[in-house]
């Protein structure tokens, strides 16, 4: 892949996406990759200059992750879809759609996983810094 | 005024862009990608065709010689007449025609006849 | 001052697809704008579990009419990049001819809607008629008029006569006067520079921020084109970003009226340098590992992460599309227009929802 990878865990997250930030890169997407039954990938891809940067981090199904969207405005629709598609949930989301972007009020469950579970309240929530 | 006039004039003069359709129709291109058509009889069934079509509208029975196709699924791409190992899967040149249902053309091998409305067209 | 709520789409006569803007107004202000999405979300990207990774060429092609050559382009560029396959370089020249004959129809088809959002529907129109010269060519070189499923893995499936490149270029010949005629119209006009200079601004560090792609970015005077990155055959082709500063709906519109120069241009340069040759190699073997891959689209760069597991199936095929990156800008440009202008700034960003719900 094109691009240093750096693994980051849920407590630097926000820290390393604020100093990308500061070094002038671009936001560019946030992929999601389901790994197991219960670890899941994301990874932030950044670009300055056409030079690519991406942010590993992995977080387990039912856990909360700090949205980026303070930092970067613009993820905001990514992290909505993936909390539509994959069922993970953000916190601190400047726009918040409660998982109604793609689907319904209704729908609990997360259609791109292959392994089928029903969403419930996250149990485990980042240590507050 | 000026330009406007040139304007006017030129458009007079000129024919239509468009074409009263059904009166004129314009003949498909050579390249064009129509209609999949299918010589049953040279058909090996092998299956090569169902396998790699990438909406995977044809399917292939090998025991009973039949081989059936979803026109309403098929996007047209060309690839299973590409790939034909017998060269008996062609894409025409036109467009199907509009119909009123979905329905499969289902073409059976060997023993019986077509079922198929339109004779098979060989390349 | 009343407040007032008011729903613009799914179904607006403006737009050819459902994206629902929430409009808060003071009076004739709005102060607030927020989109919802969810009306043609097909799940694409989940296709990879069914289609192995040959087919999946003809599904991400079906992921936006508009840019169909280029998402199978940018989709092949990765697979080929994964499995250390060299194309060869005469299907590297046709991709750049075919791509850029489809950023000029999906800009045609731009300054047609653009136009028509501001009422001036004969302008509409002259752009249409002539961006169907581009699809007969599309039709007659490919076998369709849009989706023109060229792109294999290791190449190219069709390749182009002489006659048909000679061809190509005297249509491109009359496409060009037909369009310099029209370029005081659209650049000119008093109506046209009337709804849309100064409208939806964006200053280029805003859409630097906000992470925009494509026109909108470079119409505020960021030099960010994918095309730099030399995929393809532009590496043997000269090729300079066509840039704005100005930032409101008028500098988007002369980006990507010059684009469509720009991409004439390119044509040339890529016909007159097209070398002899294979247009496809053999492809042996399965991909695995994981890539990322850009292409410049017409709507700005589209952004494609594989990972695959060596087998026939990839793991997860992530694609982050050009509009999918420019909807934040609507949330910054709406807040302070006017209520008729949200059709033109909407408009402005060329928004394709297919694309971004996949
Ligand atoms: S043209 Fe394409 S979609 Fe249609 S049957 Fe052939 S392979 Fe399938
Ligand atoms: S690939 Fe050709 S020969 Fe084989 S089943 Fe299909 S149509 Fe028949």
């Amino acid at each position: 892949m094109q691009g240093e990878i750096m693994d980051i865990g849920l407590d630097n997250l926000l820290g390393e996406t604020a100093r990308i930030k500061v070094e002038g890169y671009r936001f560019v997407t946030i992929s999601c990759v389901e790994i197991n039954e219960i670890r899941m990938e994301l990874l932030y891809h950044f670009d300055r200059n056409f030079q690519l940067k991406h942010l590993r981090l992995s977080i387990s199904r039912d856990c909360r992750a700090p949205s980026i969207s303070p930092v970067y405005f613009a993820a905001f629709l990514v992290e909505n879809e993936i909390q539509d598609l994959f069922g993970i949930r953000f916190h601190g989301l400047t726009v918040d759609y409660d998982r109604t972007l793609y689907l319904e009020k209704d729908v609990k469950t997360a259609p791109f996983c292959k392994f089928a579970v029903v969403e419930k309240s996250p149990v485990c929530e980042e240590k507050t810094p | 005024m000026f330009t406007m006039t040139s304007t006017i004039l030129r458009n007079l003069l000129k024919e239509p862009a468009t074409r009263r359709y059904p009166a004129s129709v314009r003949p498909s291109f050579e390249a064009a990608r129509g209609e999949i058509r299918n010589d049953i009889h040279v058909c090996t069934f092998c299956g090569v065709c169902a396998v790699k079509c990438p909406s995977q509208c044809i399917t292939v029975d090998r025991k009973a010689a039949d081989w059936s196709y979803d026109p309403s699924a098929c996007v047209q791409c060309g690839v299973c007449a590409e790939v034909c190992t017998s060269g008996s899967l062609q894409q025409a040149r036109d467009y199907r025609k509009p119909v009123r249902k979905k329905e499969l053309v289902v073409l059976k091998g060997a023993t019986t006849p077509p079922k198929h409305s339109d004779p098979p067209v060989t390349g | 001052m009343t407040r007032t709520i008011i729903p613009f789409g799914p179904q607006h006569p403006v737009l050819p697809e459902p994206i629902h803007l929430m409009l808060t107004l003071d009076d004739e202000v709005i102060t607030e704008a927020v989109p919802a999405f969810g009306f043609v979300h097909r799940g694409l990207e989940k296709l990879v579990e069914i289609r192995d990774f040959h087919q999946m060429i003809y599904v991400v092609e079906r992921i936006c009419g508009i840019c169909s050559m280029l998402h199978a382009m940018c989709y092949c560029q990765g697979i080929e990049e994964m499995m250390g396959i060299e194309t060869p370089p005469r299907a590297r020249f046709l991709r750049v001819i075919w791509s850029e004959l489809h950023r000029m129809h999906s800009h045609l088809l731009w300054l047609g809607l653009f136009a028509d959002s501001f009422g001036f529907e004969s302008l509409f129109m002259q752009f249409w008629k002539i961006r169907e010269k581009i699809l007969d060519i599309d039709e007659a070189t490919t076998g369709n008029r849009i989706i023109v499923s060229v792109n294999v893995i290791g190449g190219v499936r069709k390749d182009l006569t002489l006659e048909q490149t000679r061809g190509i270029l005297s249509e491109l010949k009359s496409v060009e006067t037909e369009l310099k005629r029209l370029e005081t119209t659209i650049l000119n006009d008093y109506t046209v520079q009337n709804r849309t200079v100064g409208k939806g601004v964006l200053t280029a560090k805003q859409a630097y921020e906000l992470g925009l792609v494509g026109p909108t970015l470079r119409a505020s005077g960021v030099m960010q084109d994918a095309r730099m990155l030399k995929y393809a055959a532009f590496d043997d082709i000269a090729f300079t970003p066509v840039v704005e500063t100005d930032g409101d709906c008028y500098a988007r519109c002369k980006v990507r009226f010059r684009e469509v120069f720009q991409s004439i241009d390119l044509i040339r340069q890529a016909i007159g340098k097209l070398p002899n040759g294979e247009i496809a190699v053999k492809v042996k073997g399965r991909p695995d590992g994981e890539v990322t891959s850009r292409v410049e689209q017409p709507r700005g760069e589209v952004f494609y992460y594989i990972r695959a597991n060596g087998t026939k199936h990839l793991e997860r095929l992530r694609v982050r599309t050009p509009t999918f990156a420019n909807v934040p800008a609507l949330l910054t440009m709406l807040p302070g227009a006017g209520l008729s202008d949200v059709p033109v700034i909407v408009l402005s960003i060329d928004p394709c929802i297919s694309c971004t719900e996949r």
